[in-house]
């Protein structure tokens, strides 16, 4: 049953131009309900008799609790209970999905209701069950909490305090090292250190999060509605925590209006909608409203980190060093420590760096827990990494693009291998690819020769006007296994069932079209099925720029099963040798025919091959197949980020003039999809590098808890992204060639806006820290003038 | 506390969720609602209910997200959209008489002939984003009185004019005696802000305005609207409003007295806002220092002047 690759490299796939429907860009298919307003989303999800919950949550950003009376609100007609800690006592704290992060950090997890101190506002403290969302939402206001406060942490670069009684808030502190950094540091001709950080940034999704637990007494029967991103790997940490058997767990996904890693993550509220739907045999629904998202929601990306770069005279890299401070926020959520792990892996990006040394001091602080937000780890570290090159240009008087040029892998050193120091670290392994060349690439159609010289006269007039470019490495595709059943029904209709999941990133389309491609169907003739752990019982989700490779790569394995099983059967129908026929918009026909030669349908074939049918002859009946792809290769796309931006000196705002993303992702299964993903992603880069950032005061009052107050950029503030999307380095670890493009719009944007900002206001390294607000631009400017 | 949703409904007390399907209840806490027809009606529901946290719903796009947030719970709300008296414009008397249910969207096209017209027609544009025009209303952002409503800086810069009714009559409040601070204005809880009245300036007046926002649409950081006529070639009547920059909008007598009987050019549109920025009283907050509030006054003043025409 089993096919697909395990590390071996395949051959280099044929381009879109051979292929019927593969690489094309085709339209979606799964826009028809969402357009026209049947869209089925967590809110839409209803039950008979179901009640609704209401969180009440800590008002505080740090403190004992003292008492909670939920007297008046019990009282209130219409509410059927209200929960503390005391009621869950025996449920475990969230769990981390993949337990090997585990050790030293499962005491900072986080309570589905807080027991004895809450760590932020927003942290919840009760729940309260009614028969209606509102009534719910009523009596929680009634519920009074009484809090003993305590001192707060408000920054990981302040010392450490306590997450409780004798416990630091220090987590702990990872390490990931290569080469010989003390020898890199003293052999270098020019040392330059930074002092630099990434503002707190996340996803926020136009459907906030949305959960809805059912029981089903009679079958012994729990599900999950509402579910996002990584049903089946959640059900397993379900499992885990609620102490089920996988078959008596079910999660379901729904339409999801988008994910970018914060959506679909196992929050509080879950856990607490599926214990009270079995405690109360009813089903219990949750619908966060969008302050509590702001307050609630997985943030990330705020690190500060001190780095320095050692390089020999031309600038060579020699070595980096480079210490974090990861601010954790209150609690170690599902993700474990992933983020400052990702953030030091890549932190190399794609150059040669023969030495290096980080650490990541990973703090708890007094704010709303932080995890994976798209392209964790990358943004922050691509960030850092532009920010050491251009200083080392600035340093050794170098162009900027030059110094990125000269330290960049080139094609034939690839694979190329960056193995650490430390046990249990997964090495890197670059799979493909021709980095100077994407480069070139980059720049000749952004026009930037040209560009500098336009840039020049604008100064010369007075306008504050600059460029920067930033190239990274994305990761994508990380194994170990996905699965897919595909099933061609009597009419011809191909149903594709897979263990992925849909933020809304054509998943289905992607997923139909790779299956269109290997049984040769009309795309639109599949029927996409994901996120149902009970119709498969595998799946890898949607993370991680994942769905495509894997689940992509289990359809290429399972379609073409189901295309050799069409064709057996063909050849002897039709009295050909398999190898002349294929199989044309679901005819298998003979090889190159025209019209008119003996043929039959895919639909005819799943009929003559239905249970009992004679010329099964011991084979399996049904036109269907169950197949797996494996891998123990992550596969790693690559791109380079241009941008111009203007600033105006008396108000300090940056425009944003022109942006290109220029991207290799080996082989695109549709490029109108991929560029959606890469412009989407880049808006929300600009958005941590310009304006949106999760404030909070020195007490831990979060001050972004509105969208008049985070501010996403909006169509009046980007400006037209262009994409250049390549294909020059199809991955040979994937049977498509494929390499994932949900990552690739945003991981440089933070980089590339700081370093434009910098030539704009002719200040190398001014900017050090993100989002780059108005009020810090006019400080600088400031600080220039009296200078 | 008792609830409305316990209370029998009169009837023309609708409930606030009447057009919901089935349940009464609703994201913002439970409120009852009025629907007066006439203006007599209105002022007689509001001083019944105005002790009782009872407020007048205009176009809601501020108060209705307030209330979503559950930051504002009123008791009773006091819908004047269905009062026809009010949605009327008209110039009358050498003024510009905007009544209580008049959109910002209203503005697009110049409501009257000359420079008011004009000057109205550019600042509406930075208010809000369209559909936030469609409903909200000029008296409603008066009545509300954000530091960073538009309408709030043009009615202090042209000296306009607050028609305040209520059982107890009619009262008349000029701009200089009707904004108090943040939110705050010295119309009484039982008054509805019938109309605003706005000067009709000179034929030969230059208006200008601009201002500073993060992101379009958003609140402003700080505004100027410039108002001068030229006499012999030199500045006279000069107006200069600041607003988003201190608690309330209003002129500026520093800058005025810079540009008063000067000829038009850079040195004295920079002496405006450098006195303007040196005037101020900035508000401050995380976002803002009071540094760099003075820097946006200074610009958006230089600017408005700019632009003036
Ligand atoms: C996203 C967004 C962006 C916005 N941006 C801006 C902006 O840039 N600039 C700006 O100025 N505004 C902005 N607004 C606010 C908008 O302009 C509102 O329409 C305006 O502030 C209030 O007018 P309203 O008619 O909607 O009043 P409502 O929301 O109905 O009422 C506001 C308050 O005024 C009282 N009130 C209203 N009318 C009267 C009256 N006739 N008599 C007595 N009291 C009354 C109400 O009781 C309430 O307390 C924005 C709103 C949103 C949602």
């Amino acid at each position: 049953m089993t096919h697909g690759g395990n590390g071996h490299d395949y051959p280099t796939p044929p381009p879109a131009s051979e292929r019927r429907v593969l690489g094309h860009a085709v339209t979606r298919i799964e826009d028809r309900p969402l357009v026209t307003g049947r869209g089925r989303y967590a809110g839409d999800i209803n039950f008979p008799h179901q009640l609704h919950m209401r969180v009440v949550r800590s008002p505080k950003a740090h403190g004992r609790i003292i008492s909670v009376d939920a007297s008046v609100a019990l009282k209130m007609p219409g509410v059927v209970a209200v929960w503390t800690n005391d009621d869950i006592a025996d449920l475990s704290p969230i769990d981390f999905r993949a337990d090997k992060n585990a050790t030293g950090i499962r005491e900072f997890r986080q309570p589905a209701l807080a027991k004895t101190y809450v760590r932020y506002i927003g942290d919840p403290v009760a729940a309260v069950f009614a028969d209606d969302p509102y009534v719910a939402e009523d009596a929680a206001e009634h519920v009074a909490l009484a809090i003993e406060e305590l001192p707060v942490v408000m920054s990981a670069s302040d010392p450490p305090g306590e997450f409780e009684p004798g416990r630091s808030s220090e987590a702990i502190v990872l390490h990931h090292s290569f080469g010989d950094i003390e020898a890199a540091f003293k052999n270098a001709h020019a040392v330059v250190e930074i002092d630099v950080q990434t503002g707190r940034h996340s996803g926020v999704p136009m459907e906030t999060r949305g959960a809805i637990g059912v029981y089903d007494a009679a079958k012994d029967l729990l599900e999950l509605h509402g579910a996002a991103k990584i049903p089946h790997r959640n059900r397993e940490t379900l499992c885990r925590m609620l102490k089920r058997s996988p078959s008596s767990l079910h999660v379901h996904e729904s339409h999801v209006g988008g994910g970018f890693g914060i959506r679909g993550e196992l929050y509080p509220e879950d856990l607490l909608v599926l214990v009270a739907a079995m405690r109360f045999k009813r089903p219990v629904k949750w619908i966060e409203d969008r302050r509590e998202h702001l307050m609630c929601a997985n943030q990330g990306r705020e690190q500060r980190h001190l780095a320095r770069i050692a390089v020999d005279k031309n600038g060579h890299i020699l070595g980096i060093e480079d210490e974090i401070f990861h601010d954790q926020g209150a609690y170690i959520r599902t993700h474990g420590v992933n983020v400052p792990n990702r953030t030091m892996c890549m932190m190399t990006g794609a150059y040669k760096v023969p030495a290096y040394r980080a650490k990541a001091r990973v703090r708890l602080t007094n704010k709303t827990p932080a995890a994976t937000y798209r392209a964790p780890g990358r943004y922050e570290s691509t960030f850092v990494r532009s920010r050491l090159m251009d200083a080392v240009a600035a340093k050794l008087g170098l162009d900027p693009v030059e110094v990125r040029r000269r330290n960049l892998i080139t094609a034939d050193e690839l694979p190329y291998v960056i193995a650490f120091n430390e046990p249990g670290i997964e090495e890197l392994e670059f799979d493909s690819g021709d980095y100077p060349a994407l480069l070139d690439k980059a720049l000749k159609a952004f026009g930037w020769d040209k560009l500098q010289a336009v840039m020049k006269r604008r100064r010369a007039a007075g306008e504050l006007v600059g460029a920067g470019v930033a190239i990274f490495m994305e990761e994508s595709g990380r194994g170990p296994s996905d699965n897919a059943r595909i099933k061609v029904d009597p009419d011809g209709d191909v149903e594709l069932i897979t263990g992925g999941a849909s933020l809304g990133q054509g998943f289905e389309t992607s997923m139909a079209q790779i299956c269109a491609e290997a049984l040769g169907v009309d795309y639109q003739r599949v029927r996409v099925i994901h996120g149902q752990t009970d119709l498969i019982d595998h799946g890898i989700g949607a993370h991680a720029a994942r769905a495509t490779v894997l689940t992509g790569g289990a359809v290429h394995v399972t379609a073409t099963m189901v295309r050799e099983k069409a064709i057996e059967f063909a050849a002897e129908l039709l009295q050909t040798p398999a190898a002349d026929l294929d199989i044309v918009d679901g005819m298998v026909m003979r090889r190159g025919a025209k019209d008119g030669g003996p043929s039959i349908s895919l639909g005819d074939i799943a009929k003559r091959v239905a249970p009992g049918s004679k010329l099964l002859r011991g084979r399996d009946p049904q036109l269907a197949a169950h197949g797996w792809y494996n891998t123990d290769h992550t596969v790693f796309p690559y791109g380079v980020h241009l941008a111009v931006v203007r600033v105006d000196r008396d108000t300090g705002k940056v425009a944003v003039e022109r942006f290109m993303v220029a991207y290799d992702v080996g082989r695109a299964v549709n490029p109108l999809l991929i560029e959606g993903q890469l412009v989407g992603g880049c808006v929300q880069g600009l958005g941590g590098a310009l304006s949106e950032e999760f404030v909070y005061d020195e007490s831990g009052e979060p001050l972004s808890a509105t969208f008049a107050d985070y501010l996403m950029p909006t169509l009046h503030e980007v400006p037209d992204v262009e994409v250049l999307l390549t294909e020059d380095a199809p991955s040979p670890r994937h049977p498509l060639g494929l390499k994932g493009a949900g990552e690739g719009g945003i991981n440089g944007a933070g980089g590339v806006i700081a370093s434009a900002i910098d030539d704009a206001l002719q200040m190398p390294g001014a900017i050090t820290r993100l989002p780059v607000t108005p009020q810090r631009i006019r400080e600088l400017l400031r600080r220039r003038a009296t200078a | 506390m008792e609830r409305a949703r316990a209370a029998p409904a009169p009837e023309k007390i609708r409930r606030a969720s009447a057009w919901t399907d089935k349940k009464e209840t609703m994201k913002p806490a439970s409120f009852r609602y009025h629907a007066p027809k006439t203006l007599d009606e209105a002022v007689a529901v509001l001083a019944e209910v105005a002790p009782d946290d009872g407020r007048v719903l205009a176009g809601g796009q501020s108060l209705v997200p307030i209330m979503a947030f559950r930051l504002a719970k009123p008791t009773h709300l006091v819908d004047i959209n269905g009062i026809k008296e009010l949605a009327q414009i008209k110039v009358d008397g050498g003024k510009l008489r905007i009544g209580a249910c008049v959109r910002h969207a209203a503005f697009y096209e110049p409501v009257c002939d000359g420079p008011l017209g004009r000057l109205l027609a550019t600042v509406v544009r930075s208010i809000a984003h369209h559909p936030i025009r469609t409903r909200g209303t000029f008296c409603g952002s008066v009545a509300h009185a954000d530091p960073a409503s538009e309408w709030c800086a043009v009615v202090a810069t042209l000296d306009g004019e607050m028609v305040a009714q209520s059982q107890r009559g009619e009262r008349i409040i000029p701009a200089k005696d009707y904004f108090a601070g943040i939110m705050t204005t010295t119309l009484q809880e039982d008054e509805l802000l019938t109309e605003v009245r706005l000067p009709m300036p000179a034929p030969d007046t230059r208006v200008g305005f601009q201002e500073f926002s993060r992101r379009a649409g958003d609140f402003a950081l700080s505004m100027a609207v410039t108002i001068y006529r030229l006499e012999g070639g030199k500045i006279a009547d000069p107006r200069v409003g600041i607003g988003g920059a201190e608690p309330r909008a209003r002129r500026i007598a520093e800058a005025e007295a810079a540009l008063r009987g000067k000829q038009p050019g850079a040195d004295v549109f920079n002496a405006a806002g450098e006195a303007a920025a040196a005037a101020i009283d900035p508000l401050e907050d995380i976002h803002t220092g009071a540094e760099y509030r003075r820097d946006l006054v200074r610009a958006m003043t230089r600017r408005a002047l700019d632009s003036a025409a």
